[in-house]
């Protein structure tokens, strides 16, 4: 009676591909590393340097903080502009891009394919774009930032469109409303909260992007990196990076409480 | 008056929603639409404001017809005809008020409208349909902190304030208890008689129907299979036409099950 049928016995099934993936990953992290010149014996021999460099970080020069709060306000400043253009660009992008907003594939695809190419730019590449175009300072950056978080905002803004209650569409459409009344009284409503979310969020994002820009020429406290670390002034350096750290903390604080209230 | 002239409605997968129906709905009747799940008497109801295309034939509301109308015509047709739903279909965010205001917008401009500026009268119409309804107190309150059956009031509501001539609803009571259930039919009858609004209802349950329907047109794979005054909707007649008894709200443990089926189709 113990004896199993053995024809009743499924097969187990193959190992081969476990072994195959994990070999697989073993080469590709090899060829990366040979590819690339980077050994261990590198980082092992580089390692006294990083101390040299922290012992020069500290203490920090706390004089030069007065030179960088014109910057740091600015980057503030491209990150808020930046947001609102985002915002508002991303409102039409993310209704044509919601499948129970457009019936038609041909709409809402291509607007799709467009959002999806825009967030694969690095908003780094983008700002040296522009500041080819618009020439240095803080415009090309606000630009930049305002395409990229476009990007952001109307991704997650369509498909917090897509998983809104039908009922109201429905009910809209039963009292006669035209498409536009339809949106304000059926779509805005279940939306605008989670809309707001998205945008602070990706406020929080270009507080951080807005600082880097400079790198590229485009503006705020990004250049003044640039300009201490060619100096080798680490004591500078240092000082940025805690002026930075900050404003970013303080910033995702307020907006990551003020979106938990909103939703 | 509804009338329907021939009308077809085929599923572009192959079933027959409705089937050559013909059938003509006077000023001020309450008609109560009764049927097995899936009988088609959501699509019946839901072709009169075009929520669902019919395939052929033809609708027309007061020699008008809905099923050719377009664009505006179209839009000023459904601004007459007032929907409740079985989920209240309310904007759950928005206040009660807004939700009934919500039914004025077909009278006015988009901008008008999108700005949230109803002139005093139609705030004044929103809160008398309220009060209709006895809910005029939750006014101001979100519309997701009321109870379903509040819900179906203000939805009710909504209808009224659309000055609506016909009223369609489409299993108004099914997600409701037995108590509400009677207050939100008592509420639509009283409609129907004060105001003569032309009353359209899907309902499950016969014995419900039988309570408030000045008429009753049994539905049976698409086809009318009954079309007569309530004294003649026996349950022997029924069980001769459908082959058992319809269900009774008694029977709605069984049923809740195939009725959230038939909504979700």
């Amino acid at each position: 009676m113990n004896q199993v049928n053995e024809q009743k016995i499924p097969k187990a099934p193959s190992k081969w591909k476990h072994y195959f993936t994990f070999i697989l990953i073993l080469l590709l992290l090899w060829g990366s590393a040979y590819q690339t010149d980077s050994t261990f014996k590198e980082l092992i021999e580089g390692f006294p340097n990083m101390f040299s460099v922290l012992d020069q970080m500290i203490p920090p020069n706390w004089a030069y903080f007065d030179n960088i709060i014109g910057a740091m306000l600015d980057t503030i400043r491209m990150a808020v502009l930046g947001t609102t253009i985002g915002a508002v660009i991303a409102i039409p992008f993310a209704i044509f891009s919601a499948s129970n907003m457009i019936k038609s594939t041909w709409v809402y695809y291509p607007v799709r394919f467009l959002l999806n190419l825009v967030r694969t730019i690095p908003e780094l590449l983008l700002a040296a774009i522009f500041v080819a175009i618009f020439g240095l300072g803080p415009l090309p950056g606000i630009f930049a930032l305002g395409i990229f978080s476009t990007g952001i905002i109307a991704k997650l803004t369509y498909e917090a469109i897509e998983g809104i209650d039908k009922g109201p569409l429905e009910s809209m459409t039963a009292v006669g409303a035209n498409k536009i009344q339809w949106i304000m009284f059926s779509v805005v409503p279940q939306v605008a909260a989670y809309y707001v979310s998205y945008v602070l969020y990706s406020f929080e994002i270009n507080v951080r992007a807005a600082a880097i820009l400079g790198l590229v020429g485009a503006g705020g406290i990004g250049e003044y990196y640039d300009r201490t670390l060619g100096f080798l002034e680490y004591d500078k350096v240092s000082t940025i990076i805690i002026f930075t750290l900050l404003v970013v903390l303080i910033i995702d604080y307020i907006s990551t409480k003020l979106r938990e209230n909103l939703l | 008056m509804i009338e329907f002239k021939n009308v077809s409605k085929v599923y572009p997968n192959g079933t027959q929603g409705l089937k050559n129906i013909n059938v003509k709905i006077e000023k001020g009747e309450f008609v109560v639409i009764v049927g097995l799940s899936g009988a088609g008497k959501s699509t019946f109801l839901r072709s009169i404001n075009r929520l669902h295309e019919i395939t052929s034939g033809e609708i027309a509301i007061d020699g008008k017809s809905i099923t050719k109308a377009k664009g505006k015509d179209l839009r000023i047709a459904r601004r007459d005809i007032g929907m409740i739903f079985q989920n209240f279909n309310l904007v759950k965010r928005s206040t009660v008020i807004r939700n009934v205001l919500s039914g004025r917008v077909g009278y006015h401009s988009t901008l008008r409208t999108v700005l949230g500026l109803f002139p005093k009268e139609d705030v004044n119409l929103a809160l008398n349909a309220l009060d209709r309804v006895n809910i005029v107190e939750k006014a101001y309150t979100r519309s997701d902190q009321l109870s379903g059956g509040q819900q179906q009031r203000v939805s009710i509501a909504r209808a009224l304030a659309q000055e609506a001539k016909i009223i369609l609803a489409d299993e108004p009571v099914a997600s409701l208890d037995p108590l509400t259930t009677k207050q939100v039919m008592d509420d639509l009858q009283k409609i129907n008689q004060d105001l003569g609004i032309t009353t359209v209802v899907n309902l499950h349950f016969i014995d419900i129907a039988r309570q408030y329907a000045t008429r009753i047109i049994g539905l049976q794979a698409g086809e009318v299979v009954f079309d007569g005054p309530v004294e003649e909707a026996t349950d022997e007649r029924f069980s001769e036409i459908y082959g058992r008894p319809l269900e009774t709200r008694e029977d709605e443990e069984v049923e809740v099950g195939e009725s959230a089926h038939e909504s979700s189709k």
